[in-house]
């Protein structure tokens, strides 16, 4: 029924329709943990680790949930296994580096309300992707997120050189980055399946 | 900033009006952006979105309040994110009920309300430590905040991307329509837009100030 290859799968979350710059999930952490490149790509890895995590969680869950009939419950669970597993992650960079920790700062437990993952696991359930598919599907998807953000932070790490005038620094000039990024990311429709 | 208040906040017309400018969650807090990129292509997902999005953050910040001496402090995010998605699964079966339409356009939007920042946020910073009325009213105008800037950016998009407001044409036949502006390069394109408006207004505001006062001019 599901014969969509999983490398179609994988290129689609990851370029096609990107989880940032086409479907708009994540806007928070892109804009703000992407000034520097090393911090952009800590918290990339990080996200793609609570993606891959809550994509297989939220695929048992819905199963169970469909065998009892609760399908109603189904949001309320997938953010409660999102909380515990950004609680996990918090708690392996505290042990493991506490200057990645001091520098991902507030942007770490945030990834309870980064609604790329809850998309993530929302999405996957609307397609009927099976186990496999929901991995790769996670895995694009997180591909896909590091992407952008690298891409953001390079382009930030040179603007912080350039000269621009007093109104346009801040969040309006990284608006309009981005804009240009997405704008670039429009040439790869096409390519892959349906959206979303 | 509300945080640096007194725990117990006066009920002033300040405590509405703040969510509407001052403190707006999305041009000055740049909270909650993906719903306000997504779904604002056109006035109506807008004002469709700005609505659920207020009636799950009166909902929850009342409830949040209502619990405050009752939620321990150590599951209070866990507590806060229950209580939202409940919330939020009432507005996505409402909406699929009262349009169909409607609920294919705003798409996994309405279910993604729970992680809006702009919410936890005030149910973080505000409704566990204030009164139930002034909670009331505070994530009204903050709701209200968020509505008028998503109607901002819903409003600009459309004419410009499709030529028509509320689905009501606007120019001749011959208005060649900027497409990329209901495409999601558009989004951001047009709240940068806002962004540097409100920049350059600010700017102009303290120069002007400073003309008064024969200070030197210094935005910054």
């Amino acid at each position: 029924m599901h014969a969509e290859p999983l490398s179609l799968i994988f290129l689609n979350a990851a370029i096609v329709n990107n989880f940032v710059l086409a479907l708009f999930l994540g806007i928070c952490p892109f804009l703000g943990v992407s000034a520097k490149k090393e911090t952009a790509w800590n918290m990339g890895l990080a996200t793609m680790f609570v993606m891959l995590v809550s994509s297989a969680a939220a695929y048992g869950i819905n199963w169970l949930l469909t065998q009892l009939g609760l399908e109603f419950l189904r949001l309320i669970c997938y953010i409660a296994v999102i909380a515990s597993a950004v609680q996990l992650v918090e708690m392996f960079v505290k042990k493991t580096s506490p200057t990645l920790f001091r520098s991902l700062g507030i942007f770490l437990p945030l990834i309870t309300t980064n609604c790329a993952i809850l998309g993530l696991a929302l999405f996957q359930t609307t397609k009927e992707y099976n186990f496999v598919q929901s991995l790769v599907y996670a895995l694009g998807a997180g591909a896909g997120f590091i992407l952008a953000l690298m891409l953001m932070a390079g382009l930030r790490e040179k603007l912080a050189l350039a000269k621009v005038p007093s109104v346009s620094q801040g969040a309006a000039m990284s608006l309009m980055l981005a804009g240009l990024l997405s704008l670039a990311f429009m040439g790869f429709a096409g390519l892959g399946g349906g959206h979303g | 900033m509300s945080e640096l208040l007194n725990p117990q906040e006066k009920l002033t017309p300040d405590t509405f009006l703040r969510g509407l400018w001052e403190e707006n969650p999305v041009f000055v807090m740049l909270l909650g952006l993906c719903p306000v990129l997504a779904v604002t292509s056109t006035t109506l997902n807008a004002l469709a979105m700005g609505l659920a999005t207020t009636f799950v953050l009166v909902c929850s910040s009342l409830l949040v309040s209502l619990l405050r001496h009752w939620i321990p402090k150590q599951v209070r995010i866990a507590s806060y994110i229950v209580i939202i998605a409940t919330f939020v699964t009432i507005v996505d079966y409402a909406i699929q009920a009262i349009s169909l339409e409607l609920y294919a356009a705003l798409g996994a939007f309405i279910q993604l309300i729970v992680a809006n920042c702009v919410i936890l946020g005030r149910a973080e910073a505000y409704a566990s430590k204030q009164r139930l009325h002034t909670t009331l009213v505070n994530s009204l105008g903050m709701g209200a905040g968020f509505t008028l800037a998503l109607l901002a950016l819903g409003t600009v998009r459309e004419i410009l991307g499709n030529g028509t407001i509320l689905g009501v044409s606007l120019f001749s036949p011959d208005f060649q329509p900027w497409i990329v502006m209901i495409l999601p390069p558009g989004g951001f394109f047009v709240l940068g837009a806002w962004l540097l408006l409100f920049n350059w207004l600010r700017e102009s505001k303290v120069r002007r100030a400073a003309k008064f006062t024969g200070a030197p001019a210094d935005a910054r």
